[in-house]
């Protein structure tokens, strides 16, 4: 479904993403990890297009994604700062989304989900940035995409809150679909990640099961495993 | 492009600011023409605010919509839709919005002062078109700046630095260059001038319309010398256009480059 061949970036004299090649063509939750600035967000970039790559490519379903947009219909993106134009509501901001793809949507669900039915007519520059994340995660879930990628999903989300978005990955795993994830929070990932692709200086330092990064560190938990790759 | 058009059209037509710009183009209006009561002063006067006000807040719309909506553009770029037509729909969502205002702060005084009973009806729609055309010019401008500046201060200041430069600082070059190189032939240094800055070829073209060469200048006297009335007039909307297209051409080119 994904192939990354080859790719590097980097801004100005900094190399963020260096050489990196994988495939993920099974579903389940892939989650891509790494210290600040190891290029996650840059790669989940890339792989929609927002980000242009120097050397490589990347392939989804076979096709090189450069100069097409059409396969991001297939994509649903939470990205990592919810921000809307500031005089829109709520019902007019997820109306365009829908209007802007084109595809069946199960909004009203998630509405009544997350408890934004009595938010639908404010406008988005009142809402505070909890509320703000809702109204960003139901606009990524109200497709029903093959792809999903949720750039640090959980911030500034209430636990009730971050209890249902976790049932709702697990829900869109159990569809079948291909998760792609990051987050600082490693309970969430420990929690919820069938495999991990450890990114660190560019690369690609460990890529396999939870269960394969423990035994290869040596240690209890992702938290020390992470922590023995970074201090060693 | 449309949907983009239409969602960032009814976000700005809704800001406060959008409407702060309404009431001042009211506010002039209803002033210059009940105070002063006569059409055409109040023309040329609105003129001289125009094409140095139209400019400045297209400029300091532009960018700052720009790097306020950085984020929402980041959602949309993730959708399936093509670049371009997402910079092209915010551009014209900017562009048309602050015409509207223009046009509707500045229409409805003089329709109630009854412009339509008067001949200086064209002279008036000639100053709402270059003021349209301004908007443009300076909107897309501006967002060219934006797009090549991730830095907010930076593209602020050079987007000051270039509404200033258009407004004041070129008009002084020149007149210091006609001082320096008094005893050579300037006609053609002065109308290339002209044509190079969008600011004087709309006040130009005001005035070419108006009709006052008392007030037409070095550059607009030689500009009726040199085409005559009706030629110098269609030149200049001419020059305009391609004011408009060529940053719009950048902004498209640059924006399919550009990393979010």
């Amino acid at each position: 479904m994904i192939a990354v061949q080859h790719i590097g970036k980097s801004f100005g004299k900094l190399t963020v993403l260096d050489d990196i090649s994988f495939e993920v063509n099974n579903p389940g939750i892939f989650a891509v990890l790494g210290p600040n600035g190891s290029g996650k967000t840059t790669f989940l970039k890339i792989l929609l297009g927002m980000v242009i790559p120097e050397t490589g490519k990347m392939l989804f379903d076979g096709k090189d994604i450069s100069r097409s947009f059409k396969y991001r219909n297939k994509i649903g993106y939470l990205p990592q700062v919810a921000q809307f134009p500031d005089n829109l509501t709520v019902v007019e901001i997820i109306n365009m989304i829908k209007n802007i793809r084109q595809q069946p949507a199960h909004s009203e669900q998630l509405i009544s989900l997350f408890g934004l039915a009595k938010s639908l007519d404010k406008k988005l520059g009142t809402l505070s940035g909890g509320t703000r994340q809702k109204v960003n995660i139901v606009l990524t879930f109200m497709f029903d995409n093959p792809v999903i990628v949720l750039d640090e999903p959980t911030a500034g989300l209430d636990p009730v809150s971050l209890i249902k978005l976790k049932d709702l990955i697990q829900q869109e795993k159990n569809a079948g679909k291909i998760i792609l994830i990051t987050s600082h929070i490693m309970g969430l990932v420990e929690e919820l990640a069938d495999e991990i692709i450890f990114l660190l200086e560019g690369q690609i330092f460990f890529k396999g099961t939870l269960e394969d990064l423990k035994s290869k560190t040596g240690s209890e938990d992702l938290e020390h495993s992470i922590a023995t790759i970074l201090e060693p | 492009m449309i949907k983009i058009l239409k969602y960032s059209f009814s976000d700005l037509i809704r800001s406060r600011w959008s409407y702060i710009y309404l009431v001042f183009y009211l506010i002039l209006g209803f002033s210059l023409l009940f105070l002063n009561n006569d059409l055409s002063k109040a023309i040329i006067t609105l003129m001289n605010i125009i094409v140095v006000l139209t400019p400045m807040i297209g400029t300091i719309f532009g960018v700052m919509y720009f790097y306020n909506s950085r984020e929402f553009t980041e959602l949309l770029l993730a959708q399936p839709v093509r670049r371009s037509r997402i910079f092209l729909g915010q551009y014209l969502g900017i562009s048309i919005s602050l015409a509207l205002s223009l046009t509707m702060g500045l229409g409805i005084p003089f329709l109630i002062y009854g412009i339509f009973q008067s001949p200086e009806i064209f002279n008036f729609l000639m100053l709402l078109v270059s003021g349209t055309f301004l908007t443009f010019i300076f909107v897309a401008l501006s967002i060219n700046i934006a797009l090549f500046n991730t830095n907010k201060i930076k593209g602020f200041g050079y987007a000051i630095l270039m509404w200033l430069f258009f407004a004041v600082i070129y008009d002084g070059l020149f007149l210091i260059s006609l001082v320096v190189f008094n005893d050579y032939p300037l006609d053609n240094l002065a109308l290339t001038a002209s044509f190079l800055n969008p600011i004087d070829l709309s006040r130009i073209m005001i005035l070419l319309k108006l009709d006052i060469s008392a007030l037409l200048g070095y550059t607009g006297a030689l500009f009726q010398k040199f085409f005559g009335t009706g030629t110098g007039l269609l030149s200049s909307i001419a020059m305009l256009l391609i004011w408009v297209m060529i940053p719009i051409f950048t902004m498209v080119k640059k924006s399919e480059r550009k990393d979010f």
